[in-house]
């Protein structure tokens, strides 16, 4: 009896917990259009989200290319494929691997921060001196980060997937001496704008869920610093798992568009 | 008291008797807690109102609904005569413009340095402020009057607990407020950092003629700066008076305040 009330509770703390989110994000639409536009915080914003993640996202994203093509070498010669390495490495790494692990370590990074900091103002009354200074904290806080966040993703992604390619050409020309320009010319031959698209669709509703739960768990903070911990936390797990229900969202959806 | 504090007017003195705040039967539960059961307050023009409580006994959640930080379940909040309860966003951010609020942790942006602080609330209010100076003069005049025109550009880290405190009181000065809301505003400090405060708060309102409404537990805080006093118990308005009458008070409930 006990059992089955505690997965009842967990039950109805999840949808609680969905329709609490929907109605955040229905609110940040409503208010993302209306003026005044926090441009300046908005551009601080985008640095502190994209400039800032740069070098995990960079380091993150030659080191899958490395690892991706070092571990598969070895498969691909026993059936005498290595030249199919490039296809291989391009097509996983921008159809699924870069945007799924740029972003969950965006989730690490970005939703953690925002959460703490948002939490952090809350619990400290910062977000009640906002408004009660004729500023909306909404706009001023919560639309700007979710927007840069949004923004900024698919950018990081991008720039993410290109240094995984350039980490596996490292590998391929270190151990198979293939050119840059052969290299990629695979690469590209491989890819079609139907891999294209979806991926970096699918990266801005990224970008909007790893702002959105940030935004989400920091703004209603409560419980002081232990609550500021808590949303930091629940932030990033929250994140990363609507980051994978989007993938697999994503990957259905565009399963469908293919058999079309 | 620094030199920079000298007392000038700079409103003349509105009617004593003009009722700025005007709060009717208010209630506010939190599920079963019903924290305010019905309070009821005046606010004149020029007056010092403290209202006293014990922790818990609904005083922030009071001055919380005044500016409509929260909704209360029922009752009236007047403030300048307008019911602040039915106000749409635009009207109340143009009434807040007029109402300062000094938060019990002084609540200073983290991320801002002191000056950007103090620009903050003249952001969205602009219009107020063409005529009389640009933002660089109110925001150092604002720090002048609180005495710490050096710390312009530093962070509120860098501050101690009762310059926060004071950069706090010139962010609401900025504003050129006609009411200040004082939550605690010497919770935490030392003594001696909450008698400058105090002595600060006596002087903005001589200064500035404003009206305030100081929730505290701090009964020298009360003794110095209250014109009247109303203590606050199980959510609703136990005993009102100036300090004096209330010291004198044989009721145990309001004794216990003053031991």
């Amino acid at each position: 009896m006990q059992g089955i009330k505690g997965i009842s509770g967990k039950v109805a703390g999840f949808f609680r917990l969905s329709g609490e989110l929907s109605h955040f994000a229905g609110r940040y639409f409503a208010e993302v259009w209306k003026p005044p536009f926090e441009i300046r915080e908005l551009l601080h914003q985008c640095y502190n989200v994209g400039n800032r993640s740069f070098p995990l996202v960079g380091v993150t994203g030659f080191i899958i290319g490395l690892v991706l093509t070092l571990q598969t070498r070895p498969t691909l010669q026993e059936f005498g494929a290595v030249s199919w390495m490039p296809a291989m490495v391009g097509i996983s790494i921008v159809r699924e691997i870069g945007p799924v692990v740029i972003a969950l370590i965006c989730a690490g990074r970005v939703a953690s921060g925002i959460g703490a900091e948002l939490g952090s103002m809350r619990v400290t009354e910062q977000i009640d001196a906002m408004e009660v200074s004729g500023t909306n904290p909404f706009k001023f806080l919560v639309a700007t980060r979710i927007t840069a966040t949004t923004l900024m993703v698919p950018v990081l992604v991008i720039f993410g997937d290109v240094l995984a390619l350039y980490g596996s050409f490292l590998i391929e020309h270190l151990k198979g001496n293939v050119s840059f320009q052969l290299y990629f010319n695979q690469v590209f031959d491989s890819l079609e704008f139907s891999d294209l698209i979806p991926a970096t669709v699918k990266t801005f509703f990224f970008g909007f869920a790893i702002g959105l739960v940030g935004c989400f768990k920091g703004y209603y903070c409560t419980r002081g610093t232990v609550g500021v911990g808590a949303a930091a936390n629940t932030a990033v797990v929250a994140a990363s798992m609507l980051i994978f229900i989007l993938d697999f969202i994503a990957v259905l959806i565009s399963d469908i568009f293919y058999e079309l | 008291m620094n030199k920079e504090n000298t007392i000038t007017p700079v409103f003349p003195a509105g009617e004593a008797d003009e009722v700025i705040i005007r709060i009717k039967d208010l209630r506010k539960r939190f599920g079963d807690n019903r924290v305010l059961n019905g309070f009821n307050m005046e606010l004149h023009q020029g007056e010092n109102l403290v209202v006293m409580g014990k922790s818990g006994s609904g005083k922030t959640v009071m001055i919380k609904c005044l500016v409509g930080l929260m909704q209360p379940d029922s009752g009236s909040i007047e403030v300048m005569g307008k019911d602040i309860t039915k106000l749409d966003r635009k009207a109340l951010d143009l009434l807040r413009a007029d109402i300062g609020f000094l938060f019990q942790g002084s609540a200073l942006y983290d991320s801002m340095t002191v000056r950007e602080n103090l620009e903050f609330p003249l952001r969205r209010h602009k219009e107020r402020f063409k005529d009389r100076a640009d933002t660089e003069t109110l925001v150092l005049e604002a720090l002048k009057n609180v005495g710490l025109s050096h710390t312009t550009e530093l962070m509120p880290a860098e501050l101690s607990g009762g310059m926060k405190r004071r950069v706090a009181l010139a962010r609401t000065l900025i504003m050129n407020p006609r009411i200040i809301l004082y939550d605690e505003p010497t919770s935490g400090l030392d003594p001696i950092t909450a008698k400058e405060i105090i002595e600060l708060m006596r002087i903005i309102q001589a200064r500035y003629r404003t009206s305030a409404l100081i929730i505290t537990h701090d009964v020298d805080c009360a003794r110095v700066i209250s014109d009247r006093m109303i203590l606050l118990v199980d959510g609703i308005n136990y005993a009102e008076g100036t300090y004096s009458e209330l010291q004198r008070s044989a009721d145990p409930q309001v004794k216990a305040f003053f031991k």
